[in-house]
């Protein structure tokens, strides 16, 4: 079996691949993590890194390639969707957008009890048990008998989040839960995503690509890039002393909510563009975007070893004491992608 | 001196079959030549439907122009007619969406639509226009312009697709850039590209900029001012170290409070409790008093003023001391 036995999940080497006319494209390589109980891990990275996919993978919607996936030390990667249903109700996900994965033709209290009714509950205990669980996301009891489109963007959400706790998971998958939200509702979504950690000691895989709220949120953090992890370690040590050149870039580049914090950093920005996933060259998959490439970098891919304060990153230099605004410029800009192979005439 | 843009009571209000509403509720600010002016709210407040009002562009009907004036270099802009207006628009203001997709016609190259508005605008033609093309684009930092003038949208990134908006936008070299949400759409690090490209193309031109957004990060980065919007109404204005420092009106303190800060990891958020009201029914008073922790008797059937504590700052709150 693979995992650790105290680990509630367990991914090991996993790997997602989609085949497309054009090539294979490599959506999760060999990614690993173990989240613990009561513990928040957060998942960073920009569009086409793959966080979402691998949300995807660890709920089994999506077939692994390669690599295993174990619950609570049980694999799960090859099981039967008869043999995974004992498993399922322990790994629940939250999703982008309340507006898309309510169905608009169920209440909402129909919608909250529908995996009780999957498990086989007995209807008069899906009732109380609904009704338990509007209470415990705030929403009003009134709203048994509505539909989705009577209420907010948050108070949707809500039900996104009493649908997901129904079963009693242990582990709770976040993709993007606040993104679609306006600013003032994001705080009350986050804030009872907190209570809801402390009060039920649930742990998160929290994917977002907002550093401050994951940073917000996190116990660790898992940087990814293109499909693989650059970085991961403790969100403070992440945050603080950033050891790959990319999550480096990331914390540099995010907006902070302080304009004289803002003005005081260096005004830096990693320059390019995300690679096409599709046919990746050999070696590391930042050096086309990185100021300290070297042709190392180009030739042979880093793998993740160890960093300062328990971290792992995948960088063939030591750069963690070097801040990026103090990163050289590149040369000339690098070939980002295949979109941008050539150098202005 | 006057301002380059002085927006004056605008009043815009939707006509529905189920009744009038008041989408933008006498609405005064002004813009600088080179000054970056941030139009900060939540969905519906009214901050897209003021730069649409400015363009001359609202959606019509149901949204009208019933009030106040929209004066640029002193010339009213919402007493023009369409063909003049036609020519304000893209020569002397520009504006920049936040699906750069959307603004651009999926059938025709990039170089294409960028030539497009230099021969109307500003009477260049045939291979004078190209060249003018294929210098904007290298001017937004285009990799090789030459070949990306003949490339489709489809075949470029959405940072790639935001900087052939954002040279369509410069390409008669407006006195106003409107903005809205331009950067929304993007990752961390194309936003600060964006963000960064828009800055130096300010310094270059000496344009001036109005930023709407909801994003308080993207605000502290780029605004030299803020106006805060709520239901419709500026609710607060100041420069924007002191509205952070020191907001005045319970909603921006809400924002701002609800925004994590670099510092008090897993503390909670300040929450501002309920959602934004339908401008069809908000609340008598001050449309933000069913929302606020500060709220007394007088919120609930008194509209607060506009009160000016000091040079440069502005509070619609009834706590707010002259």
């Amino acid at each position: 079996m693979s995992g650790s036995a105290a680990a509630l999940l367990s991914v090991q080497d996993l790997s997602v691949q989609f085949a497309s006319g054009d090539g294979v494209v490599k959506a999760v390589s060999e990614v690993s993590l173990d989240v613990g109980a009561c513990e928040t891990i957060g998942i960073v990275g920009e569009s086409g890194c793959g966080k979402s996919t691998l949300a995807k993978a660890i709920m089994r919607l999506h077939p692994a390639s390669s690599g295993r996936i174990a619950v609570q030390g049980q694999d799960i990667t090859d099981l039967s969707l008869d043999a995974l249903r004992p498993v399922r109700p322990l790994v629940q996900m939250i999703f982008q957008d309340p507006y898309h994965s309510l169905n608009p033709r169920h209440t909402v209290g129909k919608i909250i009890g529908r995996p009780l009714e999957v498990a086989r509950w007995r209807r008069a205990d899906i009732a109380e048990r609904v009704h338990v669980l509007m209470n415990q996301v705030g929403l009003p009891a009134d709203a048994y008998h509505r539909y989705p489109h009577e209420f907010s963007g948050g108070q949707r959400q809500r039900i996104g989040i009493a649908r997901a706790l129904a079963l009693q998971p242990r582990l709770l998958i976040c993709d993007e839960p606040v993104s679609a939200l306006d600013v003032s509702i994001r705080a009350q979504v986050m804030n009872l995503l907190q209570d809801l950690k402390e009060q039920l000691g649930i742990s998160f895989l929290f994917i977002s690509h907002d550093l401050s709220m994951i940073r917000h949120f996190s116990d660790r953090l898992l940087v990814m890039y293109l499909g693989r992890v650059v970085e991961t370690g403790s969100a403070e040590a992440l945050w603080r002393n950033p050891a790959h050149p990319y999550t480096k870039a990331l914390m540099a580049t995010a907006p902070i909510a302080n304009p004289k914090a803002a003005r005081a950093r260096q005004r830096v920005t990693l320059e390019g563009d995300l690679p096409s996933p599709l046919n990746l060259p050999p070696g590391c998959s930042f050096a086309g975007r990185c100021a300290f490439a070297a042709p190392l970098c180009h030739a042979q891919r880093p793998d993740l070893r160890a960093g300062p304060d328990g971290r792992r990153f995948a960088c063939h230099f030591d750069l963690w004491d070097v801040p990026f605004g103090a990163m050289p410029a590149p040369v000339s800009p690098m070939p980002a992608s295949k979109e941008i192979t050539h150098a202005v005439e | 001196m006057q301002p380059l843009l002085d927006v004056r009571e605008l009043e815009v209000k939707l006509f529905t079959r189920s009744g009038t509403v008041t989408a933008i509720d006498r609405l005064s600010f002004t813009v600088e030549e080179k000054e970056t002016v941030a139009l900060v709210g939540e969905s519906g407040c009214g901050k897209s439907m003021t730069a649409l009002a400015i363009m001359g562009l609202l959606p019509s009907p149901p949204a009208r122009l019933t009030g106040g004036e929209v004066l640029l270099q002193g010339r009213d802009l919402a007493r023009l007619g369409d063909s003049a207006m036609q020519k304000v628009r893209g020569r002397q203001i520009s504006m920049i969406f936040q699906d750069p997709m959307s603004s651009l016609n999926p059938v025709m190259t990039i170089g294409a639509q960028l030539s497009e508005i230099l021969r109307r605008h500003m009477g260049l033609t045939g291979a004078s226009a190209r060249k003018r093309a294929i210098e904007l684009l290298a001017q937004v930092r285009i990799p090789d312009p030459q070949r990306r003038y003949d490339a489709y949208p489809h075949e470029l990134s959405g940072g790639m697709n935001q900087r052939v908006v954002i040279a369509m936008a410069i390409a008669c070299e407006p006195k106003l850039l409107i903005a809205d949400e331009p950067t929304t759409a993007l990752d961390v690090t194309i936003q600060s590209q964006i963000l960064k490209l828009l800055r130096d193309l300010q310094l270059a031109y000496g344009m001036g900029i109005i930023f709407i957004t909801h994003d308080l990060g993207v605000v502290a980065e780029m605004a030299d001012r803020a106006v805060v919007m709520y239901a419709g109404r500026k609710i607060e204005e100041a420069p924007i170290d002191p509205l952070f420092e020191q907001p005045l009106h319970p909603y921006t303190r809400g924002l701002i409070g609800s925004t994590p800060a670099a510092e008090g990891r897993h503390s909670r958020l300040a929450e501002i409790p309920g959602s934004v009201p339908s401008l069809r029914d908000l609340p008598a008073g001050c449309a933000f008093s069913n929302r606020c922790p500060s709220v007394f008797a007088a919120c609930h059937s008194e509209r607060p003023p506009l009160i000016r504590p000091a040079p440069e700052r502005a509070a619609a709150c009834l706590l707010v001391q002259p």
